[in-house]
């Protein structure tokens, strides 16, 4: 019991440095489960990482995979929990804060200050995604990077679900990667 | 319909606003940044393109995932405490679920399942639709040539320097949103006019 409470109280305070999401509370992950805890080794802390990644959704959830292996079902319940709240709390209080100050001249133009910093951070992500693609054992070569780069076009350039491209990317890694 | 460039919002329904975060989880691979902005602008159309970068971009500020930060707040403008807890937790009910059984495939395998060309295609896939999801973002909302510069400083601080997003955005965040209420007339040179 005493375990999944530390879990939830690491997780917690995690979920309130990680500005920037998953990848930029990553490095604190690992200091608090392999460093300071030793809840985790360094190679279990890499293979649950890539577990995740292989997973839709968040790539928050990675804290979900490493509660797990700490301490199984209440552990991925604790660390879930420890992530999303107070994460989620705090939002709740700023969508509560920009209603009321709907009307203030400078609060679109001060949010709209925010608009390139997020898309430039999203763009920083894919690109560190096309790195990571070309980095792995299966995407030697060029054809990996071509593959992103057909998939920016098209979804750049066109309206159609994105879930074409990620279907056609994982026939094309059966054929062309394999 | 007039004006063909900002097509009529729709207002989701509580179930609407679950179903919409419940396929932007489901389908989002490798991050859902991309998947929430083509679910929530372009097919459901809950929000305008502006509406929903600028809730992006308080979702960045914030700790925590920005697509989960803006979850909430979508949520809560639609269907308060109700429409929040709705939009999150169909934004992770189906990765949770998805997760769970990874995890007991690698508890009983040890490894993941053999399927690593296709995955690295997906990912291929997936790198791509988050490059041309920031593009198309980029163009649509026709950035003044000030934000120009603020966005690429955050790409290229964040993916050639391997700066901490913290940083980035403790540093970037205040000078754009200074340059912002410049422009608009409110700050500095701006204002005096």
């Amino acid at each position: 019991m005493t375990l999944v409470l530390q879990i939830l109280l690491t997780f917690s305070i995690l979920s309130l440095v990680a500005i920037g999401g998953a990848n930029a509370v990553l490095p604190e992950m690992h200091r608090q489960l392999v460093e300071l805890h030793g809840w985790l080794d360094d190679a279990t802390f890499s293979q649950l990482y890539a577990l995740a990644q292989a997973a839709p959704g968040p790539n928050i959830l990675v804290a979900s995979v490493m509660g797990w292996r700490i301490a199984g079902g209440p552990g991925l319940a604790a660390a879930t929990l420890g992530m999303l709240v107070p994460a989620a709390v705090l939002a709740w209080g700023m969508a509560g804060l920009t209603q009321r100050l709907r009307g203030a001249p400078w609060l679109k133009p001060a949010q709209g200050g925010l608009v390139p910093v997020a898309i430039g951070l999203i763009l920083a992500a894919g690109i560190t995604m096309a790195q990571a693609t070309h980095g792995s054992a299966h995407s030697q070569g060029v054809m990996p990077l071509l593959l992103v780069a057909v998939a920016s076009v098209f979804v750049w350039r066109t309206d159609y679900s994105p879930l074409w491209m990620l279907a056609g990317g994982g026939v094309m890694g059966a054929l062309l990667l394999g | 319909m007039s004006d063909a460039a900002a097509p009529a919002l729709t207002r989701p329904s509580h179930a609407g606003l679950f179903l919409g975060y419940l396929k932007i989880g489901l389908l989002g691979f490798g991050g859902v940044a991309a998947w929430a902005r083509h679910v929530i602008v372009q097919e459901q159309r809950w929000l305008t393109e502006r509406d929903y970068a600028e809730v992006l971009g308080l979702g960045q500020i914030l700790p925590g995932p920005n697509v989960g930060n803006a979850a909430v707040m979508i949520g809560r403008r639609f269907h308060g405490l109700a429409g929040a807890l709705l939009a999150t937790s169909g934004l992770y009910f189906a990765p949770l679920i998805i997760l769970i059984i990874l995890c007991l495939f690698y508890d009983r395998y040890g490894q993941l399942p053999a399927v690593a060309p296709v995955m690295a295609g997906i990912a291929a896939g997936a790198a791509g639709m988050v490059i041309g999801t920031a593009l198309k973002m980029a163009g649509k909302l026709k950035l003044h040539a000030e934000a120009l510069v603020v966005l690429l400083l955050a790409t290229v601080a964040a993916a050639w320097f391997r700066i901490s997003l913290p940083l980035i955005v403790v540093v970037l965040a205040p000078v754009s949103i200074a340059l912002s209420l410049r422009r608009a007339g409110l700050l500095g040179k701006g204002a005096a006019r």
